[in-house]
């Protein structure tokens, strides 16, 4: 089995066919990108929004605490029965898994912030715009990035399933394994698969700590600081 | 009863089994794991980040290693069972080293003054005290598994999922929708159940829950029980 394998992930034609090794890794991290980015185009200015004023936390909740007995397939088949295969059904499907932590991330980092940091912004002067942008912007940074590595996380591992409905990415290799009944190109993928989330992660880890200042690191410990609302790395497991 | 041309009360009470035995499992493994990770510095630092590492690779990735692992058959539903365990223990042992670190020291002195040895402190003590934080742990490892065990449908063990993936192929969306809905609903039921479990268990816990829903935001070591708490809070009974 294991020099099967050797051999599948050395073949040449692995490397360099228009179904190789690399264009199916730039295929799901650009899923990936692509999901994440509209997510983050949706939820971060709500999240600041909800963060600065505090309406609709109830929203936050309930979406990172709902969406997490959504089974992701289910949600990706239905987008692409309602929708026609392509690349929008499923950006869609996977859009709607990012939002929740990134929402939840930005919600909790905002509203976080030490208000006596707030009110002195205030008190200098700021305008609520400058406190929001300069302040309380500032500080939230390490749960926000907190969020946007678990709403990557969750992303790319449903990426996999994107090849199910025909799209490319890693997931290709488990699919079309599947229906060849070739496990050694369904292990390869898998193997893929899970290290590209493993190094995904280590990268956001190594993010957010670059993002949090000193002071916060020695306080929380070894710990990472993580949203508290529903979210955290607990989110859901892979999909 | 026959829906979609599939017999549905054993394809529910088969995702129930593939969703609920590995959490229990994962309870199993996690209570001694996460207690001595509790005791110990050096095990803390092991066990911690290596059931960050499990939790992140992908769950159709995990799926299809198993069998690499275990010398299962690749259609062998104890691929599924494991899987889902890994995540579960990777959830949980962090919930049993929080909920243990929520025990006030007071408390464990005078247990220890009133003569429990180490292991009658832990189960007599230690362990109920850890209830709430322990159930909300076991509640995010249930939700999840419900989602997860639908994954399985791609390579042939789905259980629910299963409507997914014929849904898919015979270009049927109510298919589809009475499975996202079915699967839904025992998420929700399981963790309704949990929750009063949690509150028969702890009945203090739930008292005492909606004042800390405020600085749960800030406290990254309280992560999951803040979220009980808000849950609570809210009567977000939704997951």
């Amino acid at each position: 089995m294991f020099s099967s394998l050797i051999a599948w992930f050395g073949a040449p034609a692995q490397w360099s066919s228009a179904s190789g090794i690399p264009v199916r890794l730039l295929q799901h991290l650009g899923y990936t990108a692509l999901a994440v980015l509209v997510g983050a185009v949706i939820a971060v200015p709500v999240g600041l929004y909800i963060g600065h004023t505090d309406r609709g936390r109830f929203l936050v909740v309930g979406l990172a605490n709902g969406l997490r007995a959504l089974p992701e397939l289910g949600v990706l088949v239905l987008f692409v029965l309602l929708l026609g295969l392509g690349l929008t059904p499923v950006t869609l499907a996977l859009m709607l898994l990012a939002i929740p932590p990134l929402l939840a991330g930005t919600y909790a980092g905002i509203s976080g912030v030490d208000p006596a940091a707030v009110d002195a912004a205030r008190g200098v002067g700021m305008t609520e715009r400058q406190v929001l942008f300069q302040v309380e912007l500032p500080n939230a940074l390490p749960l926000m990035v907190a969020g946007l590595r678990t709403a990557t996380l969750q992303v790319v591992a449903t990426a996999t399933i994107a090849a199910f409905v025909s799209l490319g990415g890693l997931g290709r290799y488990i699919v079309d394994g599947q229906a060849q009944r070739d496990f050694t190109q369904m292990a390869g993928g898998a193997i893929l698969v899970a290290l590209l989330a493993i190094v995904l992660e280590v990268a956001l880890q190594g993010l957010q700590r670059a993002v949090t200042p000193g002071a916060r690191r020695a306080r929380s410990g070894s710990r990472p600081p993580t949203p508290a609302v529903g979210t955290s790395d607990v989110v859901t497991a892979g999909g | 009863m026959r829906l979609f041309g599939a017999d549905i009360l054993p394809l529910a009470a088969e995702h129930i089994v593939l969703a609920l035995v590995p959490v229990l499992l994962g309870l199993v493994v996690s209570l001694p794991l996460g207690w001595w990770a509790w005791r110990s510095r050096g095990a803390r630092r092991v066990l911690l980040p290596l059931t960050g590492v499990l939790y992140t690779i992908p769950s159709l990735a995990l799926f299809v290693v198993m069998p690499l692992i275990l010398g299962t058959r690749i259609l062998d539903p104890v691929n599924v069972v494991v899987a889902l365990t890994v995540y579960a223990v990777a959830l949980l042992v962090r919930s049993v080293v929080d909920g243990l670190d929520e025990v006030p020291s007071e408390v464990m002195t005078a247990g220890v003054a009133m003569g429990y040895r180490p292991l009658g402190l832990l189960f007599g003590v230690q362990l109920p005290l850890a209830v709430p934080v322990l159930v909300a742990g076991v509640r995010v490892a249930a939700v999840s598994s419900f989602s997860l065990v639908a994954v399985g449908a791609i390579i042939g063990q789905g259980a629910l999922g299963t409507l997914f993936t014929q849904g898919f192929e015979r270009f049927y969306t109510a298919q589809i929708v009475f499975g996202l809905v079915s699967i839904l609903v025992l998420a929700l039921l399981i963790d309704a159940l949990l929750m009063m479990l949690g509150r028969l268990l702890a009945p203090w816990a739930a008292a005492r829950a909606p004042q800390k829903a405020g600085d749960a935001a800030q406290r990254s070591s309280t992560r999951e029980q803040g979220e009980a708490a808000q849950r609570s809070s809210t009567r977000e009974s939704a997951v």
